[in-house]
């Protein structure tokens, strides 16, 4: 049970049922939308960049607890963000919820994010943490987001 | 040595014969079932998934290694022992489907990899000689995406229009709406005899009549009720039927489409290849007959021969007490489940199969599914391969309890327990 305590820890249960910065954002200057066909989770992230920093970020779409979590977390630590810290944080996350492990430095710019760390005794719940992320880089490159790579 | 390659006793329950099964009959027939006996997550598993595959009696794993470790050759290609052995055993399984499905020749019942690829021949073949522009497919809103995708694809290439019947709030079919889309232009029916997202189980025997009445045939998807329910082609006039063996204890990668004789003869051939034709030069090859015309290629004969034993331990049980158990089953379940908060049922008709499909507020299906996996509760959650069903109900999906004879009421209340332990997660 206690993997199960820590994956659906109080912070994630917070984000999944009110989450932050949900919504469209408007004016905004780059959207993408990222779809998990497997379960049907589907997320639309809206960026309002400046000079290469994510000025604002706000999304909205259904999913389960985790990728609702996850996106509102998301949104919360990217705002500020330079596009090259926002990439380096992309990796990190990636990393964290895939294989749990994250450098003492990476710990401290994951920060609450690391509550996600839980994930990896879950691999069947991978992409719906990462969708939000793929969703949001996909967007700030102007791509379309992939999820097919985990 | 015997020389049918099939030596197996089949053993389930030879227990009473009473109408339905009792809790001793199925503790006996648990331990045929070697998958049950595990842990999972620490937990006893409490597999509730049966709708997506079912698991295995021992006897059919048996009956696959014998044929490896025994009789490994092909079919109906060697004058050599081994082959006639593993011919026998491949001929033998045919005829049990035959009676099975109550067909009238063995000829009828045509091997594929599964209940999908026995709807895309209907579609790849029939389909392809019968259905011209303007024509109409009718199926209905409750359809497996593998008994929509390849009328679809069918329509599209042929300039023809996919019909839906139209269901309740409940999940039935509004029977007066079927009835109603069946018209000149309607060139096929395609329906499911039982729906694997709500469980509702079709009037099958009254729409078939209601086609034929106006020259419609009617392909039957079986793929959820051959399981739990006894069949009879021949009684119900239905001129195909598919099914997989993987939800009937079988094997994957194998699966039956019954049709009929008459039907069978006149379309053409569905993949060219050995041991579909009767002669074959550069400039011209004649088909062998049914049922070889539709089986190309060496055919999955360790799946086929599994297939055979899995009918056999079913039928040893017996479909109708398997029926009436699985009911109980039912009942049960929706019992304890439907008064728990917040939760809802989805797939409410009267006539209903051994599954619960259900929604529960504020707790999203995966994270369902997730949470009761972590007690050793297997459910599906999803769309079940039926999106358009979930859109109806404006869902994203549901989480599915699905039933064998199999599962217990013990398990029952386990489920129980581990919705209510999603509940105390999401604080609801
Ligand atoms: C109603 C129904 N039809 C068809 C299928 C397809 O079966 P298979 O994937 O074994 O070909 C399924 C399986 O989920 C089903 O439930």
């Amino acid at each position: 049970m206690n993997e199960l305590e820590n994956l659906y820890q109080e912070l994630i249960v917070d984000h999944s049922k009110n989450p932050r910065n949900f919504g469209k954002l408007e004016p905004h200057d780059h959207e993408a939308t990222g779809y998990n066909p497997l379960c049907g989770d589907k997320v639309t992230v809206f960026l309002q960049m400046e000079n290469e920093v994510v000025k604002n970020v706000q999304f909205h779409g259904v999913g389960c607890a985790i990728s609702t979590a996850s996106a509102s977390l998301m949104t919360e630590r990217l705002k500020g963000k330079s596009q090259a810290d926002a990439e380096k944080l992309f990796t990190e996350f990636h990393g964290l919820v895939t294989q749990g492990t994250a450098d003492a430095a990476a710990q401290e710019r994951l920060g609450k994010l690391q509550a996600f760390s839980g994930l990896r005794e879950f691999p069947m719940r991978v992409k719906c943490a990462t969708l939000a992320w793929h969703t949001f880089r996909a967007a700030m490159r102007g791509e379309e987001p992939d999820i097919s790579v985990e | 040595m015997a020389i049918t390659g099939l030596p197996l006793a089949v053993h389930p329950t030879s227990a009473s014969s009473s109408e339905t099964l009792t809790s001793a009959d199925v503790a006996r027939i648990r331990q045929d079932f070697p998958a049950l006996h595990q842990m999972v997550h620490g937990q006893p598993l409490v597999y509730l998934d049966n709708a997506a595959t079912s698991q295995k009696p021992r006897s059919v794993l048996d009956a696959i290694d014998h044929y490896y470790a025994e009789d490994c050759a092909n079919v109906h290609r060697g004058v050599h022992l081994l082959s006639q052995r593993a011919s026998d055993s491949f001929d033998a399984a045919r005829q049990k489907v035959q009676r099975f499905l109550g067909a009238a020749h063995s000829k009828e019942i045509i091997f594929t990899r599964g209940a999908t690829e026995s709807i895309n021949l209907v579609a790849a073949t029939y389909g392809r000689k019968n259905i011209c522009a303007g024509d109409e497919v009718l199926i209905t809103a409750m359809e497996h995406h593998s008994n929509i995708v390849p009328w679809q694809m069918l329509c599209d290439e042929k300039g023809a229009t996919l019909r839906v019947a139209p269901i309740t709030t409940s999940g039935e079919l509004i029977i007066e709406e079927f009835e109603r889309l069946l018209t000149p232009r309607t060139k096929l029916a395609a329906i499911s005899h039982i729906s694997n997202a709500l469980g509702t189980v079709n009037p099958i025997a009254h729409m078939i009549e209601m086609a034929h009445r106006k020259n419609v045939p009617v392909l039957v998807d079986g793929a959820q009720a051959v399981p739990h329910a006894a069949v009879n082609v021949q009684a119900l006039d239905c001129d195909f039927y598919a099914f997989s063996g993987h939800k009937l204890y079988g094997p994957t990668g194998i699966g039956v489409l019954y049709g009929k004789a008459k039907l069978l003869e006149a379309m053409p051939p569905y993949q060219g290849g050995g041991d579909m034709i009767r002669t074959v030069s550069f400039t011209k090859t004649t088909y062998n007959s049914l049922p070889y015309k539709f089986e190309a290629g060496t055919p999955d004969i360790a799946g086929v021969i599994g297939l055979g034993a899995a009918i056999d331990y079913v039928n040893a049980i017996g479909l109708d007490r398997i029926a009436a158990y699985e009911h109980q089953l039912l009942e049960y379940a929706t019992q304890r489940v439907s008064p728990l908060p917040g939760l809802r049922i989805i797939g409410t008709a009267r006539e209903k199969a051994g599954l619960v499909s259900f929604v529960m507020d504020g707790v999203h299906p995966h994270d369902l599914g997730t949470i009761m996996d972590r007690q050793g509760v297997a459910v599906r959650a999803g769309h079940h391969c039926a999106m358009p069903v979930m859109e109806l109900f404006g869902l994203a999906g549901t989480t599915r309890a699905s039933f064998a004879f199999y599962n217990t009421l013990e398990e029952v209340d386990t489920l129980v327990a581990a919705i209510q332990k999603a509940r105390e997660v999401f604080g609801q």
